[in-house]
């Protein structure tokens, strides 16, 4: 950050660490989390997004709840390509069935798991890799600290995308798990340089140098007093994150070196659909609008959630 | 300021090489071997394939064929397909000129529209106007960009006719028009987000209170003091954007047939062209590099607090 960005991030008052708010109940300080936890229950987006996130891990966790057909079954001869039947909620046909005559609403309900698995699972690796370096580099300095940046910035400067492309395509045999390490492999940069940042400021906290003084090991110091105290930021951006690597397994699938048939996945049914786009839409569109809502719900958490935890925002 | 240059041109020294030699390694540790893929299904003699090999020089360890390759490209020699002999540059010299024309277009494309997004929501917080772009950013990020693509193609191409679903090979502007709005979408969710932020913020600002009490012109306020001080966080999310888009481009070239370098990137994996990989990768760390050092340049001229010594 350039030096006058810092000189304004130190003019506003010290992230308070305890909001005291008088709305009934007088007097009883309110830490940071708890804090946030008041203003997100009371937040719309909130609740709408986590009521979303919640039907769709249960849709992950136990597909059979919502459906009695199995996704890779297939019957050529009757149902080829058949449209959607929109009035008939919860059943095999409601969405139709896709070019080889399989339920589209089975494999969109089975499809959730591949996709929610490998951004949950993608985004826990990144946040405990991303905030171990950046912790180690924000609070040690020196050479750790330059080793460490220079190693973010040389994974930071390879495309996502592109660095993604060529881990997978190394893959003959491309289980779930190896979508998950290469993601997890290219993707933890950005937590590094924001949990990093974070550690800088958190640092020169007066409860630090009394931790200090007081004689406190250091990885008492980094785990009790730094990460509780610097980790929103990498909450936020984690979160957001967590978006994104779904849009990435399915793009990713989509291209083909993600997972493959016989998997289900959202991104491997856009895939298969494409070839139909022009005389049956409806095989390719049906998945991406999961994608999308998906995606939208985890972004509006972290939207939610950022605007609990920013006390600037107040 | 040209002490702060050289430093930043010396630190892009060990990123340049560090992710070169990253992705050198990913593409040679791949199974495949891009010389017996010569022969197909063919029974070759081993020797044969030892000869060749040793005429590649892909016998050699790791970090000599990472040398000769580096040493060929400071002589601007990016090696040569295997397959097709054809030189590596070559490839990249037709390529590259369309992906960054579909790149600079998607970029123009997310600046121009994202700022004025952004400006229009900030300047009325919390109002219905504002609510209303922010759910469609919310829309725009949460469609994965290949959706997007395929949804345009779809009501564009096929319903309204209006464009052709695929671009020619000469890849004309009028053409890159559809691809490059699919591939600036998602930036330009971003850049709106991040203006509709800083303006929102510094509206409030004491020296826009100032400002106002001058009496200075209405349009001098928002365009000089406004504009300039909100497009630091805009300015920064550029920066890193450019090379995002060279990357994201090999999706979108993908869906709408543009033969630029997502097109090669695809083919070279497939028949493990490391020399083509790595070249083309090359390149766009090279534009993700100068792209973020004229970035922190920019930060001076927005924001002449910042001295670079």
């Amino acid at each position: 950050m350039p030096e006058a960005l810092k000189d304004t991030v130190k003019d506003q008052p010290a992230e308070a660490p305890v909001a005291p708010r008088t709305d009934g109940k007088v007097g009883k300080p309110r830490s940071l989390w708890s804090d946030a936890w008041h203003d997100l229950r009371r937040n719309p987006l909130f609740v709408v997004s986590a009521v979303l996130i919640l039907f769709l891990v249960t849709m992950a966790a136990f597909p059979q709840l919502f459906t009695s057909a199995d996704p890779r079954y297939a019957d050529l001869a009757k149902h080829y390509l058949q449209k959607p039947n929109w009035g008939h909620f919860f059943s095999e046909d409601w969405f139709g069935y896709d070019i080889q005559g399989r339920s589209i609403y089975a494999r969109v309900v089975y499809g959730a798991r591949a996709s929610i698995l490998v951004a949950i699972v993608v985004t826990g690796l990144v946040t405990v890799l991303g905030t171990l370096v950046g912790m180690l580099a924000g609070y040690f300095g020196g050479w750790i600290d330059t080793i460490l940046s220079r190693v973010t910035d040389i994974f930071f400067a390879v495309p996502f995308m592109l660095g993604a492309m060529v881990v997978l395509t190394s893959f003959t045999e491309r289980s779930i798990w190896v979508v998950i390490l290469s993601l997890a492999f290219l993707g933890w940069t950005q937590i590094a340089r924001v949990a990093r940042g974070s550690v800088l400021t958190i640092k020169q906290a007066d409860y630090v140098m009394a931790a200090k003084a007081l004689g406190a090991s250091t990885s008492r110091i980094l785990l009790r007093h730094i990460m509780p105290n610097a980790i929103a930021p990498v909450i936020v951006v984690a979160t957001i994150a967590l978006g994104g690597y779904i849009s990435a397994e399915a793009t990713l699938s989509f291209l083909g070196i993600g997972l493959a048939e016989p998997a289900v996945s959202w991104g491997v049914d856009i895939s298969s659909g494409q070839e139909q786009l022009r005389n049956a839409a409806f095989v390719l569109i049906i998945p991406s609008v999961m994608v999308s809502i998906t995606v939208l719900a985890f972004i509006m958490l972290g939207d939610a959630v950022r605007n609990a935890l920013d006390p600037k925002l107040r | 300021m040209g002490r702060y240059v050289a430093r930043r041109l010396l630190q892009m020294i060990p990123v340049f090489i560090g992710s070169t030699l990253l992705v050198f390694s990913m593409m040679y540790a791949l199974p495949g071997d891009p010389v017996r893929a010569l022969a197909g299904e063919q029974t070759v003699d081993p020797a044969q394939i030892a000869a060749m090999k040793k005429d590649l020089g892909l016998d050699l360890p790791l970090w000599h064929q990472y040398w000769n390759y580096m040493v060929g490209l400071f002589q601007g020699d990016f090696g040569t397909q295997i397959a097709s002999g054809r030189p590596v540059a070559d490839i990249i010299s037709e390529a590259f000129p369309i992906t960054v024309r579909l790149t600079l277009f998607a970029f123009t494309f997310t600046v121009l529209v994202g700022i004025s997004i952004g400006v229009f929501a900030g300047m009325k917080a919390d109002t219905l106007r504002d609510r209303g772009l922010l759910i469609l950013t919310l829309l725009l990020i949460s469609v994965p960009s290949f959706v997007l693509g395929f949804l345009g193609q779809y009501f564009f191409a096929f319903q309204l006719g209006w464009v052709n679903p695929n671009v020619s090979g000469e890849a004309n502007w009028n053409e890159l028009f559809l691809p490059a709005v699919v591939l600036g979408s998602l930036s330009l969710a971003y850049v709106a987000r991040l203006t509709r932020t800083s303006i929102a913020e510094n509206l409030r600002s004491d020296y826009m209170r100032t400002a106002v009490a001058k009496g200075l012109p209405r349009r001098r306020i928002i365009g000089v003091h406004l504009m300039r001080n909100s497009m630091i966080p805009v300015v920064t999310f550029l920066g890193t954007d450019l090379g995002a888009l060279m990357g994201g481009a090999v999706v979108t070239e993908g869906i709408f047939n543009v033969k630029g370098v997502g097109y090669n990137i695809f083919d070279a994996l497939r028949h493990r062209e490391g020399a083509t990989v790595v070249g083309i990768v090359t390149l766009i760390v090279v534009v993700y590099l100068v792209s973020s050092l004229l970035v922190d340049l920019l930060y001076a001229v927005l924001d002449p607090r910042i001295r670079y010594a």
